[in-house]
């Protein structure tokens, strides 16, 4: 009898189990089930967030595998881990630590300019950055079973996300109304076949789960983005630079959960203390969301 | 008739999308005041912790207890199973359950994502394929629960009176076996 694993069904199906939630960075066992006990739906094990990454500058890679183990054991929600852009033997090392999810990530330093991961190769489900329609559905090309606006990671600054969002939403409206011949020229403009443009002009939206990621730092801006379609959000240094991290994850929890109730998302972001200070996104140097297009 | 899909976490859009290509009117579900306007309900897939925290502060626990007293079908898949649960063991016992179902059950009790399988459940007229993603396990039922489905010897889906649990997915494509029997044997049938 059929006992099928790691087809892109189970894949995509297991992201959908992620929808409108929130997935946060930690990079120890006890920030991991402070967003255990606060809501997350998942959490994204790594050494330093990425605010942190900027400070220190330097090469980022994969995490160490003990810190991962460490995080995995000590909650029972999905835990992820990034590997560099490319870094095809980081990924192979991440599967055979078991993680749920593979973070194909612009936050560490690429290890490959020219391609990224094969991701059809892997029994580990990968997410995947993108700043517009053409990077997303390369990705997905790829094999990647989820997509995340890219945002600017670890400034604390949502316009990168919501640029990404609206751009990616604006490029699929446009298909609405090509025909065939503008939708092959698309095709082959993005680099994908152009059956894949043809199902995402059908679906309206992106064929797999589609989060913000990078600059999310308060309810209202995990609430911005669910108003602007997404499927749901990853927090990355939000809640664990700011000063109650406790409390603000559990905000953000509610926060994507009511997205549409400005009252409840009054409440929420009542009282939460200083949040992350942030960086525009427009004065720093190193431009995370250029890396790996 | 109007069906709720509890929508605090996790796949609501897929059991509403499934509802809506069986011609059932679908609502979501956030607060008491949604579930008011309600004649059953669907728990989903997702993260049953996370899930159970956001019923307990919008206060849905309670309201979904009390309607559930008052015979409405629910649904519970996959984290939603869970949530209906009256024990839940490992590999922590989570808060919270809403205790609708007297049965046991072990989360992620396949193992972890690489264990996702597509199995083959068998109970109803015919046999369907379905997703068991990081997959809850039975390991007791209470004496007035009936196994309605198996997949493998595993028991996969069942039923106490007007509370319906399955461990896998039928909302993620393809027919949704199990919804046509939500409908036809505890809404229709009522």
């Amino acid at each position: 009898m059929s006992q099928a694993k790691a087809t892109f069904l189970l894949k995509d199906g297991f992201a959908r189990m992620f929808k409108g939630g929130v997935i946060m960075d930690v990079v120890n066992a006890e920030q991991a089930k402070v967003a255990e006990e606060a809501g997350a739906c998942a959490v994204m094990a790594l050494e330093r967030v990425p605010a942190d990454i900027r400070a220190t500058g330097g090469v980022a890679r994969m995490t160490d595998p003990k810190l991962i183990k460490a995080i995995m054991k000590a909650v029972t929600i999905p835990v992820m881990a990034k590997a560099r852009i490319g870094h095809f033997v980081e990924a192979q090392i991440l599967q055979a630590l078991k993680v749920d999810f593979i973070d194909e990530s612009e936050v560490l330093s690429p290890a490959d300019e020219q391609y990224h991961i094969d991701k059809h190769d892997y029994k580990v489900p990968f997410v995947c950055g993108a700043r517009d329609l053409g990077e997303a559905l390369r990705r997905i090309k790829e094999g990647a079973a989820m997509i995340r606006t890219k945002g600017e990671a670890g400034t604390g600054d949502i316009v990168q996300a919501v640029r990404h969002a609206r751009a990616i939403q604006e490029q699929i409206d446009a298909l609405k109304t090509m025909n065939e011949s503008v939708l092959e020229q698309a095709a082959i403009d993005m680099r994908v076949t152009v059956e894949l443009v043809q199902q995402v002009k059908e679906l309206g939206r992106l064929p797999v789960v589609n989060f913000a990621a990078g600059g999310v730092a308060t309810p209202a801006d995990a609430a911005l983005m669910m108003q602007l379609g997404m499927d749901g959000v990853f927090v990355g240094s939000g809640i664990f630079k700011s000063s109650d991290p406790a409390k603000r994850a559990r905000a953000i929890v509610e926060a994507v959960t009511h997205y549409n109730d400005p009252k409840k998302l009054a409440k929420v972001s009542e009282d939460l203390g200083e949040a992350m200070e942030g960086i525009n996104a427009g004065e720093i140097e190193l431009r995370m969301e250029d890396r790996g297009v | 008739m109007v069906i709720g899909v509890l929508a605090l976490q996790g796949d609501f859009k897929e059991h509403m999308a499934s509802l809506r290509s069986h011609g059932v009117e679908g609502r979501d579900v956030r607060t008491p005041a949604d579930l008011k306007e309600v004649n059953a309900l669907i728990l989903p897939g997702g993260e049953s912790t996370t899930m159970a925290k956001l019923l307990i502060s919008s206060g849905l626990n309670k309201e979904i207890v009390q309607r559930a007293k008052k015979k409405m079908p629910i649904w519970g898949t996959c984290a939603g199973a869970i949530l209906l649960a009256t024990d839940v063991v490992s590999p922590v016992p989570l808060e919270c359950t809403l205790g609708l179902l007297d049965m046991t059950v072990e989360r992620n009790s396949y193992g972890r994502q690489l264990n996702s399988f597509l199995g083959q459940v068998e109970g109803l007229k015919e046999p369907f394929d379905a997703s068991f993603i990081r997959a809850p396990r039975i390991s007791r039922l209470g004496r007035g629960v009936r196994v309605l489905a198996r997949c493998r010897k595993d028991r996969v889906m069942m039923r106490e009176k007007n509370i319906l649990a399955t461990t896998f997915h039928t909302e993620l494509g393809g027919e949704n076996k199990v919804l046509e029997y939500f409908l036809s044997q505890m809404i229709e049938k009522r």
